[in-house]
């Protein structure tokens, strides 16, 4: 049985802004990581200690000041801004925390967006996997009703559908239940939990709710832009969204 | 999963631009449909520009038209005559003389240009010349019982002038005829000489008198041409002035009105003798004409200056309201060439749309000046009309104009950075 491929590799990340003036500062010290395909992971840590810019520079929205981030197998830091834009369409999924929908369209609109990008029009199984994915996230009697008339938890199943329609092998999620009321973070957090054990999607889900980061595989750390620590969690408290 | 294939194969460099643009146009048509007021102020806007343009643009053509159409009604586009008599001195000033003289302009007498019938013939083969005439032309008394009017006579040949000016469109009384002892005149001097058609009158240049019965009256469409015109048949004309078998001018229509400037220039390097354009002849008409177009041309540059800054200002606010969206589509893996496309489209479409409500306006305002726009006598003014090559001129201008103002906008929203704009 072979080890699963490595999703991500970072060895040695750093990342800083101003770089090269006075007020430079260095948010990410040094960071080594390994992610497999088909992790379920939670990003911890207290505000400031760096986790979304290490979101977005996993997300190649940003690019290390030094250091080597492979994303399957590939170094992401020497490519440019077109090849990192399609390498993010191709293989990543993104779930913010909000304003993540274009209000001007549908949720069906918003989650065949990805395939309208890429072919420039909604082939029949384009639309016909959107519905799917909207269905699996249980809204498929939601179709037609644009952002503005969904509840935040129903918004946030959008875009998770929408983050999943192109299969991409990676989700990155930033808070994505921190608007939440407590009933709609544990369906969102559900909903992923579903769709991970479904497709077999990795998940790194950037989180402050310690419950939440409880029901995923493996924890990691961050303070002060280092890893503090990388536990994996056991199945001892087997939460209900979990398959069998 | 579909990535494990050709996880290691590098990404395609560039992804061509699909055909439609699909992507493009539905988000840029959602987005202008989102701001509904926006793009409806800014479309009424170019339409008002538009429509100001188009219908300044087919006044003055039309104002021109109708001018030049009256000017050159009643002239040639061409006219050859023989040069005034010069005085030369009796022999050439040396380098190291002063002169001290005084000169005594010659009287002009009517002269002829030799050998006209074959210069006609030659001329008339060349290629742009539509039709020639002959004339004689001098100026003479109209006496007619105690009444005399000074006029200006010309002697033609009906036919041939007729292909120059028309003469016989122009008849209001009478038929066009010139046998010997005939005589057309213009309206106001058959009224000043109490003349209708078949009276007879005397006609005097000085040496020489004759008479002559009117057969028509004809209307020139000057009123200076009215009050002195007499035409004559060429055979009277040269006896009343003393050139037997004589023409003091050739007249030229040309196929091309606007050719008559080279041709002329052409002409006057060839012959010895005096040739004028009609442009020369009406030089302040001229300028005015030229005056007019270049303030039309200034007003419509000014008008597509005001119509671009307009759409490039609301795109400019677009592109800040819609910063979040604009990163989370580069975040889902828009290309910058894809956010850029976006707002160029939306500037195209803009336009488009407005100069079609503008062409439209334009038109309205051209039903309206025909209606209201009348002359004393209750008939309009003129014509105008809107050629569609205009139209189409205009809306293709207008289209471009919302791409060229939507260029600056487009390229700062491609540049967002996403991280940063999914931020605030």
């Amino acid at each position: 049985m072979t080890e699963a491929a490595d999703l991500i590799e970072l060895s040695g990340l750093r990342r800083s802004y101003n770089v090269g003036r006075p007020n430079e500062a260095e948010v990410l010290h040094g960071l080594d990581l390994r992610l497999a395909s088909g992790e379920f992971a939670a990003l911890i840590g207290p505000s400031g200690s760096g986790k979304s810019t290490l979101l977005n520079v996993l997300g190649l929205l940003e690019r290390p000041t030094a250091g080597s981030y492979r994303l399957l197998g590939q170094e992401t830091s020497t490519l440019d801004d077109q090849a990192l834009t399609l390498r993010r369409r191709q293989a990543l999924g993104f779930v913010f925390q909000f304003h993540h929908l274009l209000p001007a369209f549908s949720a069906l609109e918003n989650v065949t967006l990805p395939a309208l990008m890429r072919d420039g029009r909604v082939s029949a199984s384009a639309r016909a996997s959107a519905t799917a994915m909207l269905t699996a996230v249980g809204l498929a009697d939601a179709l037609n009703k644009r952002p503005g008339e969904l509840s935040g938890g129903m918004q946030q199943r959008v875009a998770i559908a929408r983050a999943l329609v192109n299969e991409p092998p990676l989700v990155l999620a930033d808070e994505p239940t921190g608007n939440l009321d407590r009933a709609s973070s544990d369906e969102v957090f559900r909903v992923m939990r579903r769709m991970h054990g479904e497709r077999g999607t990795a998940f790194l889900v950037v989180t402050h709710d310690p419950r939440l980061a409880d029901r995923c595989d493996r924890v990691i750390e961050l303070v002060d832009g280092k890893i503090e620590s990388d536990t994996p969690r056991s199945a001892a408290a087997p939460p209900a969204d979990q398959p069998g | 999963m579909p990535w494990a294939a050709d996880a290691h194969a590098p990404p395609p460099r560039w992804v061509p631009p699909v055909i439609g643009l699909g992507f493009e146009r539905r988000v840029a048509l959602r987005f202008l449909i989102e701001g509904r007021m926006q793009s409806l102020l800014i479309i009424v806007g170019v339409a008002a520009g538009v429509a100001v343009v188009t219908y300044i643009s087919a006044l003055i053509s039309g104002l021109q038209a109708n001018t030049l159409e009256k000017t050159l009604g009643a002239q040639a586009h061409i006219t050859i005559s023989a040069r005034d008599d010069v005085v030369t001195p009796a022999r050439e000033r040396a380098a190291s003389e002063t002169l001290f003289t005084r000169t005594q302009p010659r009287d002009q007498r009517p002269r002829s240009i030799a050998d006209w019938p074959a210069l006609m013939a030659e001329l008339e083969t060349r290629p742009g010349v539509a039709a020639v005439s002959p004339m004689i032309s001098a100026g003479g008394l109209g006496l007619r019982g105690e009444a005399s009017q000074a006029i200006a006579l010309i002697g033609v040949d009906l036919d041939r002038y007729d292909r120059i000016v028309q003469l016989r469109s122009k008849v209001v009384a009478g038929t066009a005829r010139l046998s010997p002892g005939e005589a057309m005149l213009g309206t106001e001097l058959a009224a000043d000489l109490g003349l209708a058609v078949g009276d007879r009158f005397t006609i005097s240049t000085g040496s020489v008198s004759d008479g002559a019965r009117v057969t028509a009256l004809v209307d020139l469409g000057v009123r200076e041409l009215n009050r002195r015109t007499v035409v004559l048949p060429l055979r009277s004309a040269q006896s009343l002035v003393g050139l037997p078998g004589g023409a003091t001018s050739l007249d030229l229509r040309l196929d091309d009105v606007w050719a008559a400037g080279t041709l002329a220039a052409g002409l006057q390097a060839q012959l010895p003798y005096r040739v004028e354009g009609w442009q020369q002849a009406n030089a302040q008409l001229v300028s005015a004409l030229n005056a007019q177009s270049i303030s039309t041309a200034i007003i419509r540059a000014v008008v597509a200056v005001v119509v671009v800054l307009g759409i490039a200002s609301v795109l400019v606010v677009s592109v800040v309201q819609k910063r979040r969206e604009i990163g989370i589509l580069r975040a889902m893996g828009a290309t910058r060439g894809q956010v850029q496309r976006v707002f160029l489209l939306q500037g195209a479409v803009v336009g488009a749309l407005g100069s079609v409500l503008g062409v439209g306006l334009a038109l309205a305002l051209i039903q309206g000046f025909s209606r209201f726009a009348r002359g004393s006598d209750g008939l309009p003014l003129f014509t105008i009309a809107l050629p569609p090559s205009l139209a189409l001129q205009v809306a293709l201008g207008a289209t471009l104009a919302g791409v060229l103002a939507a260029l600056v906008p487009a390229r700062s929203a491609a540049a967002l950075d996403p991280a940063q704009a999914i931020r605030i």
